[in-house]
């Protein structure tokens, strides 16, 4: 792990934060709160903060009040609310150390509580999107800011000073001009009854005294309990006559459950039930697939007791589903124009005037996000409330959709978030909390549904799959004058609207219509493909399918005249300026354009910066390669080097991985590296492995053997992560997510330096093997 | 009537006898520190010491281990001090955390074993244990300085 530059302080927030002061009594409920003002900052105004964020129009929006947030008790010990579900990017630690810091707490005497679903209470939860420090540092730096005043103002009351003469230093507050001191334990009660202070006044720290943030120093909140194993992740709640619960579900989506034959089950020991549960049919957003549920004292006996179920199912409209027929129709589908999202010139005159045209037709197939923990979720209902412990991405996505499927009020439901065993993507889908809502209800005993990894794979909402294809044309110089993108797969909103044929705004603006290189004629194309499974988000959506298609096809102009791969890459990005695609609204990750433009000069900066660290060019021993993509996502930039080895049974190694991380202003440096160290993984796990495939309707793999990922003997010797210092004014931006874009076509494109041979379709899989 | 050792606790069982030890130790002894993966052995995230070795408690049943002593990521050191544990928390390991305890359970049987591994007989015996985090380098890097002393 390397930090270039890592700058000592955040800069860029001097500006004072206008905050609309508004009444709502409703979010006054908790840490005894009774009554008064607060804060709520769901609009904030391109004048009265140094950037804007997409954050105000999230559901819910943005709450900003220390006393939701915060509170002090009379020992010292500060308590900061995590709002946001930890899955392993550090949030829980790092949107708590942000108010820490700007309320002058000493993190060694804070705790932090993990929010419930609440989003009226708390503001928007849905932890994805890689949004999390992009739109709440401003937010959590104002809640600090508020109460380090509240607690400043309370000093100088019992001191009977201006306000002005006192200040907060590590827990206490100081009357530096008679020495006076009070600890923020004995000024707790009294800064409970100041109001929070009017915005126009609020100080934000002057970043140059930060302690914390941008500095890396600081542990996550949950390293000693992980490793003690006293960390409480979903699977690990237990209630008082808790039922254990594992599901048979339909193995096609859309399929019904036609009969059951529960016998053999209940005669498992530890088996006391069998029920059908309710399913919907598909598409349904969310919502159960149905099944037949094992009841059982344990989850090995309810497993045991599943695998005796006779069961026969009606498989419905996908029982057809084949993975190599329905390749097929998309790479058809590619070869004819499609929905024009994006044109720039005239691509198609350009492409038969080219002198060269060069093709490349990329396959990126179903994958499963398997994250370590797999779904899962207890449940107790008793009457019209119910309560929910579940690990999930989405606390107040879940609370509406529990409220909804049981029929009784949302102020009824409680969602408890526990840790993630991963996320990845799957977690923001809570179909487990509904199942195990409705296994509660009937039993009326609190449940434990636990899917297998087996489900998991079965059943799961997986990646896309997809065909994306790109034709380039060159002027008789090597010139690149004209690009064709035609993006074909299945929809995520097919998951949400029957009929769904074309991409929703924000998958086309996943790397294919946000296109950055500086081409006179541009044409990005959606040709229709229906989906006949569950679509859903995984880590980085479509910038998977779309940086391995387009960093590709840099790599393969590059061959095709000859140029270094760094060169053309550069060439391609073309001068320092702000990309505005011809593309009618834009999605921008939900951002503001103004905010977060897309900016060729960051784009080439990352280039440069993985080139000249990770010594692009360097001399590679016979059978290795170097590879280089890059490619923006979640308003980051990142770039990434690969040095792969292949020997001459065509089995890859990778020596080594750099990579070059722009995302603006960042908290923690240390969790941001973990993160790219990560997504190197999973961008190895992607392009060596993974691959979902389907024949009859279902799924044709089913745990670790088949549906593989990396392990450590075959992970990256060395991963070094860049991380370029922010300018004055940039904002935060995504970290997450976008590093696992980059991988796939780096590593491909090194393949191609290390043996010539271009790998177009994912997984490698046995091609390097022929 | 099983009865088996379990973090020095005598425990006994007189259910199913092929109840995968796995789920005697999350669901009738509340264990929950060991954690499920994929139930075939496949992913290491169950992984408990069983005398002096390591072994997946998803396929092991609780009679396999009859008058036997089980440790647990609960029982490894009474205060969460052994070496590979300190030296997880010094690099930093873990992500979401979830396979950290079959991986640190893992490293320790190594190292009974091993007391001094090289860099590949780490990634040989840590290769049973999937990460999809993917905290490698970092449980690479955290065996090493546990075999080098905390």
């Amino acid at each position: 792990m390397n930090f270039i530059d890592n700058p000592r302080r955040l800069r860029g927030f001097e500006k004072q934060i206008r905050v609309e002061k508004v009444s709502r009594r409703s979010i006054l409920k908790g840490l005894g709160v009774t009554g008064g003002f607060v804060l709520a900052a769901p609009v904030m105004s391109r004048q009265a903060l140094a950037y804007e964020t997409g954050a105000g129009k999230m559901p819910h929006g943005v709450v900003v009040d220390p006393r939701v947030f915060v509170s002090v008790a009379p020992d010292g010990i500060v308590t900061i609310v995590g709002h946001r579900s930890e899955m392993g990017t550090g949030v829980r630690t790092s949107l708590p150390l942000i108010v820490a810091e700007e309320m002058e707490a000493d993190w060694s005497r804070v705790k932090v509580q993990q929010a419930h679903g609440d989003e009226v209470k708390f503001g928007n939860q849905d932890t994805d999107g890689s949004r999390s420090t992009r739109h709440y540092l401003m937010p959590m730096r104002q809640i600090g800011a508020s109460a380090r005043a509240m607690l400043e103002q309370a000093a100088a009351k019992r001191w009977g000073v201006p306000a002005t003469e006192v200040k907060a230093v590590n827990h206490e507050v100081v009357h530096s001009a008679s020495g006076r001191k009070l600890g923020f334990g004995e000024l707790a009660a009294d800064a409970a009854k100041e109001s929070v202070p009017a915005i126009e006044g609020l100080k934000l720290k002057d970043p140059k005294d930060f302690r914390y943030l941008g500095k890396g120093e600081v542990s996550i909140v949950d390293l000693h309990d992980i490793t003690t194993g006293k960390a409480r992740y979903g699977a690990d709640v237990r209630l008082p006559n808790m039922k254990y619960a594992v599901i048979a579900r339909p193995p096609v989506t859309g399929g019904k459950l036609v009969s059951f034959d529960p016998d053999a089950a209940l005669k498992v020991p530890g088996v006391e039930k069998v029920m059908q549960v309710r399913g919907w049919p598909w598409p349904s957003k969310f919502q159960p697939l149905g099944g037949v549920a094992v009841i059982a004292r344990n989850t090995g006996a309810a497993i045991k007791g599943r695998d005796a179920l006779k069961l026969v199912w009606d498989d419905g409209p996908n029982g057809k589903y084949d993975s190599v027929a329905y390749r097929k129709e998309l790479e058809e589908a590619s070869r004819k124009p499609g929905l024009v999202l994006r044109k720039e010139g005239d691509a198609d005159a350009a492409l038969k005037g080219a002198d060269k045209v060069i093709v490349g037709e990329y396959y990126i197939p179903h994958l499963a996000h398997v994250a370590m923990e797999p779904p899962v979720a207890v449940a107790d209902v008793k009457g019209d409330k119910a309560e929910i412990w579940a690990p999930v991405q989405s606390p107040g996505g879940t609370r509406e959709d529990v409220a909804k499927t049981l029929g009784i009020p949302e102020g009824n439901v409680t969602v408890n978030v526990t840790l993630l065993g991963g996320g990845f993507g799957r977690k923001s889908k809570c179909d487990f909390a509904l199942e195990a809502a409705l296994l509660s209800k009937e039993l009326g005993a609190p449940v434990k549904v636990q899917w297998t990894r087996e489900d998991d794979v079965h059943n799961g909402f997986l990646h896309t799959v997809s065909v994306e294809r790109i034709e380039a044309g060159l002027d008789k110089s090597g010139k690149v004058i004209a690009w064709r993108h035609r993006s074909v797969a299945p929809s995520i909103a097919s998951t949400f609207a029957a009929g769904t044929v074309h991409q929703a705004p924000f998958e086309i603006g996943m790397g294919l219509v946000d296109m950055p290189f500086e081409i006179a004629n541009i044409s990005c194309e959606n040709p229709e493909a229906a989906a006949h499974t569950r679509i859903g988000w995984f880590r980085s959506v479509s910038n998977i399918p779309r940086a391995f298609a387009v960093q590709s096809m840099v790599g393969e102009i590059a061959q095709a005249t000859g140029r270094d791969q760094k060169d053309m890459l550069l060439e391609l990005i073309g001068s320092p300026r702000i990309v505005k695609p011809n593309v009618k609204d834009l999605w921008n990750y939900g951002e503001p354009q103004d905010s977060y433009p897309i900016d060729t000069a960051r784009l080439r900066k990352v280039v440069e910066l993985v080139a000249e660290k990770g010594e692009w060019g360097r001399k590679v021993p016979k059978g290795h390669g170097l590879g280089i993509a890059v490619h923006r996502s979640f308003v980051s930039y990142i770039a990434t080097i690969v040095e792969v080895a292949v020997d001459d049974k065509g089995k890859l190694t990778v020596p080594r991985v750099d990579t070059a991380i722009d995302c603006g202003t960042y908290v923690n440096p240390e969790r941001i590296a973990s993160q790219i160290e990560g997504a190197a993984i999973m961008g190895l796990s992607l392009a060596k492995y993974g691959e979902i495939t389907f024949k009859d309707g279902k799924v044709q793999q089913k745990n670790f053997d088949d549906f593989q990922v990396v392990r450590i003997d075959e992970s990256p010797v060395v991963t070094n992560v860049y991380i370029v210092p922010p300018g004055p004014d940039t904002p935060p931006s995504g970290v997450g997510e976008p590093g696992v874009p980059p991988f796939a076509p780096a590593l491909i494109n090194a393949i191609f330096a290390a043996t010539g041979k271009r790998i177009r379709s994912l997984p490698i899989g046995k091609q390097l093997e022929a | 009537m099983i009865k088996v050792k379990i973090n020095g606790q005598e425990q006994s069982w007189d259910g199913d006898p092929d109840l995968p030890l796995l789920w005697f130790l999350r669901d009738e002894a509340g264990l929950t520190g060991t954690k499920y993966g994929c139930g075939q052995a496949l992913c290491g995230a169950c992984t408990v010491i069983v005398d002096k070795e390591a072994v997946r408690a998803c396929i092991t049943s609780i009679n396999d281990v009859a008058g036997r002593e089980v440790t647990t990521i609960e029982g490894l050191h009474p205060n969460g001090d052994h070496p590979v544990q300190k030296a997880w928390r010094q690099v930093n390991v873990p992500q979401c955390g979830f396979c950290q305890a079959g991986q640190i359970m893992q490293a320790a049987a190594l190292l009974m074993d091993n007391p001094k591994p090289s860099h590949d007989q780490i990634r040989e015996a840590m290769s049973g244990n999937i990460c999809r985090c993917g905290c490698y380098q970092r449980i690479e890097n955290a065996v090493h300085l546990a075999s080098t002393g905390v």
